[in-house]
């Protein structure tokens, strides 16, 4: 019942990778299962929760609902290439300093969108961040913590491009 | 950090103004892991040789097996072994506690595999393991089931009736502690009897009565049920898995696999939610079954959204019907009730701990309440964060509305004039002792959230009340002191949502050393003492009072060994804020902890807690809302949600705690539920037809931690977790009548129902 596997080339938290996959295997299914990525959830697999956010091209996407043979020759953003080699992202910070987390399970396809969200409006209003953020489902926090620790970062992020 | 970041908490300081970590905000530990994408999750595991399972999984809600071949999916290649229900040995009845509930091992065992007949949609049959999960699920097609098709039982009413199909044919009810004469649907009949109900109704100026239904709905934890297992030749198995308990885990599948507990080692990973649905194992036990047919090779299995939403958690639909009455004063006098809980396919609903909720922050001497544990052809129900309370209360919340509308009252006051206060019995016949019902109901009424207008048509602000009785249990923590004066601390409760922060703080405020000297880690099963689940809203409390105790330890240790280079009498020794002193001489810990191989060795204490006295919990929301006639959407303009939570410890995590109960509590009153076609087949098997909230249906949650410190616990702790969940219902249903004159008396009040009552109203 094996497929005879396809050979994919493209680029993963600005690395060049290269990988073997069946022509049904899930972007997700990849990242966790063969290359180790496992910072990105698989909370439904259907599109509904937003636990496996990427970032696909500058865009935003659930990685459950691409196919793996789809990233070639494109570039891809997961959960572990948001950190800098200096340290955590402003919005990683600020999840932490507003305990914008509980169990963590959801946490990285809310940063992954989050920074999506900010790389195309700096500066949303709460409307707009709870609307971008819809497609991502948190059980524990309420959306409350989440909502602050974004508006926080934007404000945070303005500050230091102005200093700059 | 700032003490002042969220909402408008209030933090009194009346217990002990003098704690120097307890009420701090700081960063907690597993923190940047979990922000990174680096924390390990049940599914994260990766073994080698590692080989992945999969479930065939019943079609039919209620049907006898007549046989099942499974030579065809044995020959695939890359399958490795396939397991029924004859693979497990059949138990007796045996009554054991779980999670906040109790679980029948016979039943238990039946849920992880069917034997004979299966009783719910999704109720496993075989289980597969494969070189790959594509080949396991492929596998699964070539299994054939031959089943007799049988009348599925799916509403509780119905279920109850004399000649309702039996699903398990053998059962008797429970019947005020005898035996049923004939075999039942009815699980248990309990039955609460304080005073004299007729008499307190013949006192009564106003008696309302009222029937209520609640639908079945999940838990909703973002992370699916997984477990890995690894059969050694030696008999030794190794589970890891995603669970509110580790120990829970390994006793479930010692009972279930018929080996010693000592056998078994239980590895908690990072859990993804629970909300009490990962109290029981479903995929643990198959797993291991499968690791030790497939040649001890380790095997990963993780549920798929739709296996979670057909075949795990969730908790009871319900039928309630209430009469209470209140005096000229407007003092409630009785209460009457008769509760239907759906167990799901076994027995186990929480209907016990609903008929304790539903009217405990009342006092009310006149108490008759009927509770009926009832099968139905729907999944096993499983504990759900303060499990039977929120259906109640909202039943309960609705006819408190309602009688202090017809004496005139504010519905505060109401609750004010009739809330139970220190020393009064409970509608369960409890006596409580110090209790903060009351500071709630005072501080929601002096919020400027009460007093503020209403601007918008048809929009209504609507106030209830919850309780939640909280839980203590065993817990156990240990520690070692490092040579830099930090101290790793191991304890057994799985971290849900930051207490390993929350317990490693207990330690720093005993010690007086900065809780970033404190490294927390959650021990295995062979790490660390017993310690019950994550749940009850026990772990802050009994876990954090087990690591004071080893804080205590810690120093009478340390003082010790400072008396020892001191050459003095260890009671001359002082141990304040992390430092010795005696007269003029002083020593930091640190500095001893550089010492220690100098006076005797290492240092390390451990200690194990079962408290008994675990005070309850209360809180009183209030909700705007406005609802819009032409489509019947609510929206949730404010929300403010008060509760009494002892002492916050980590105030961050207290604070999400009541807003994640609220949101859980919106969904549970607006749009989730359980919808089954007339064959019993659950139709809405993902998260888009089953609707949580999302950040757009819900406004930020305003929290006021009002602080009335438990004096059973050293630092004042009250469990907090589960008292949010109870009031939204309830609130939301009040605020409802207030927008738009209609009472609804169903869970959910999705906008069909609510413009279904509004053309009723009309005509």
């Amino acid at each position: 019942m094996m497929t005879k596997k396809l050979h994919v080339h493209t680029v993963i938290n600005g690395e060049e990778v290269e990988f073997l996959c069946e022509p049904r295997q899930s972007l997700l299914e990849v990242l966790r299962d063969t290359l180790g990525l496992t910072g990105s959830k698989e909370g439904c697999n259907n599109g509904n929760c937003g636990a496996c956010n990427v970032i696909l091209d500058g865009s935003l996407v659930n990685s459950c609902l691409v196919l793996a043979v789809e990233v070639e020759g494109r570039s891809v953003v997961t959960i572990e290439g948001i950190a800098g080699p200096e340290g955590l992202h402003p919005i990683q910070q600020k999840f932490l300093e507003h305990a914008a987390l509980q169990c963590g399970f959801c946490t990285p396809g809310f940063i992954v969108a989050a920074k999506a969200l900010l790389d195309q409006n700096p500066n949303p209003s709460e409307e707009e961040v709870r609307h971008w953020l819809s497609g991502n489902l948190c059980r524990c926090t309420g959306y409350d913590k989440i909502v602050r620790a974004v508006l926080d970062t934007a404000q945070v992020m303005a500050l230091q491009s102005t200093k700059r | 950090m700032s003490a002042e970041k969220t909402g408008d908490s209030t933090l009194s300081k009346e217990h002990n103004p003098t704690y120097q970590v307890i009420g701090t905000r700081p960063i907690r530990q597993d923190g940047t892991d979990k922000v990174t994408g680096r924390a390990q999750f049940g599914a994260d595991i990766h073994l080698p040789g590692m080989l992945f399972g999969a479930v065939l999984r019943s079609p039919h809600a209620h049907a006898r097996i007549l046989s099942i071949d499974t030579s065809q999916a044995e020959t695939v290649p890359g399958v490795r072994a396939v397991v029924t229900g004859a693979d497990l040995a059949d138990l007796e009845d045996k009554v054991t506690e779980l999670g906040e509930g109790t679980i029948n091992l016979r039943h238990q065992s039946w849920n992880t595999l069917a034997r004979q007949k299966v009783l719910y949609y999704g109720h496993p049959v075989a289980a597969v393991s494969a070189s790959s999960p594509h080949i396991a699920e492929e596998a699964l097609a070539l299994i054939e089931v031959t089943y007799e098709v049988l009348e599925p039982v799916l509403e509780v009413c119905a279920a109850m009736h004399p000649n309702a199909p039996l699903l398990i044919e053998d059962m008797y009810t429970d019947e005020l502690g005898q035996k049923s004469e004939k075999p039942s649907n009815v699980a248990a009949h309990y039955q609460t009897r304080i005073g004299d109900v007729e008499k307190g109704f013949e006192s009564a100026t106003v008696i309302v009565e009222k029937e209520f239904r609640t639908s079945m709905v999940h838990q909703g934890y973002i992370e699916p049920q997984n477990g890995t297992a690894l059969y050694n030749p030696d008999g030794q198995l190794t589970i890891w898995c995603s669970t509110q308990g580790s120990f829970g885990v390994r006793d479930q599948v010692s009972e279930i696999l018929q080996i010693p507990v000592s056998k078994i080692k239980v590895v908690p990973m990072e859990i993804g939610g629970g909300f009490g649905g990962k109290n029981p194992v479903y995929l643990e036990p198959l797993a291991a079954l499968l690791s030790k047919k497939s040649g001890y090779q380790p095997v990963k299995m993780t549920m798929s959204r739709s296996d979670v939403l057909a075949a795990t958690g969730p908790t009871s639909g319900s039928y309630i019907h209430i009469k209470l009455g209140a005096d000229s004063d407007g003092k409630l006098t009785a209460v009457e009730a008769t509760m239907l809980y759906e167990a799901g396919a076994f027995p186990g609903s929480p209907v016990g701990s609903g008929m304790g909720v539903m009217f405990g922050p009342y006092k009310i001497e006149n108490v008759l309440i009927d509770g009926y544990d009832v099968l139905v052809n729907k999944p096993r129900t499983a504990a759900y964060r303060a499990p039977g309370g929120t259906n109640a209360a909202y039943a309960a919340e609705v006819m408190i509305d309602m009688l202090s509308e017809k004496f005139g009252m504010d519905p505060l006051e109401f609750r004010q004039l009739n809330g139970v206060k220190n020393g009064d019995r409970s509608t369960f016949g409890a006596t409580y002792q110090r209790i903060g019902y009351q500071e709630t109901l005072e501080a929601a009424r002096k919020h400027p959230h009460y007093s503020a207008p209403l601007e918008k048509a048809n929009s209504g602000r609507g106030v209830a009340s919850g309780f939640w009785f909280n839980y203590g249990g065993k817990s156990s923590a240990s520690a070692s002191l490092n040579p830099d004066g930090t101290v790793s601390l191991i304890e057994g409760s799985v971290d849900i949502g930051g207490s390993r922060t929350s317990i490693a703080m207990q330690l720093a405020e005993g010690l007086g050393i900065s809780v970033d000297d404190v490294r927390p880690f959650v021990g295995d099963t062979d790490s660390v003492g017993y310690t019950e689940g994550t749940y009850g809203s026990r772990t802050t409390f009994a876990t954090g009072w087990a690591a004071y105790e080893v804080s205590q330890k810690l120093i009478k240790q340390l003082v010790e060994r400072a008396a020892k280079l001191w050459e003095v009498h260890p009671e001359e020794i002082s141990y304040q804020n992390g430092g010795f002193s005696i007269g003029e001489k002083h020593m930091s810990l640190k500095e001893l902890a550089g010492k220690l191989d100098e006076t005797g060795g290492p240092i390390m204490a451990s200690a194990t807690v079962r408290p008994g006295e675990y005070g309850p919990g209360f809180a009183t929301h209030i909700v705007d809302v406005e609802v819009d006639p032409e489509t019947g959407k609510v929206t949730i303009l404010r929300y403010t949600a008060v509760q009494d939570v002892g002492k916050a410890i980590y105030p961050d995590y207290v604070e999400g705690q009541i807003q994640g109960g609220v949101a859980q509590g919106v969904g549970w009153a607006l749009n989730e539920e359980y919808m089954y076609d007339p064959q019993g087949k659950l139709t809405n098997t993902n998260l888009l037809d089953y609707r949580m909230p999302v950040a757009l249906d819900l406004p930020m949650i305003d929290t006021v931690m009002v602080e009335v410190a438990n004096p059973g616990h050293p630092y004042g702790v009250r469990g907090v977790g589960e008292v949010p969940i109870v009031p939204p219902a309830g609130a939301l249903a009040n605020a409802i009548y207030q927008a738009v004159g209609v009472r609804l008396n169903s869970l959910p009040m999705s906008p069909g129902q609510i413009l279904e009552a509004l053309q009723a109203e009309k005509d």
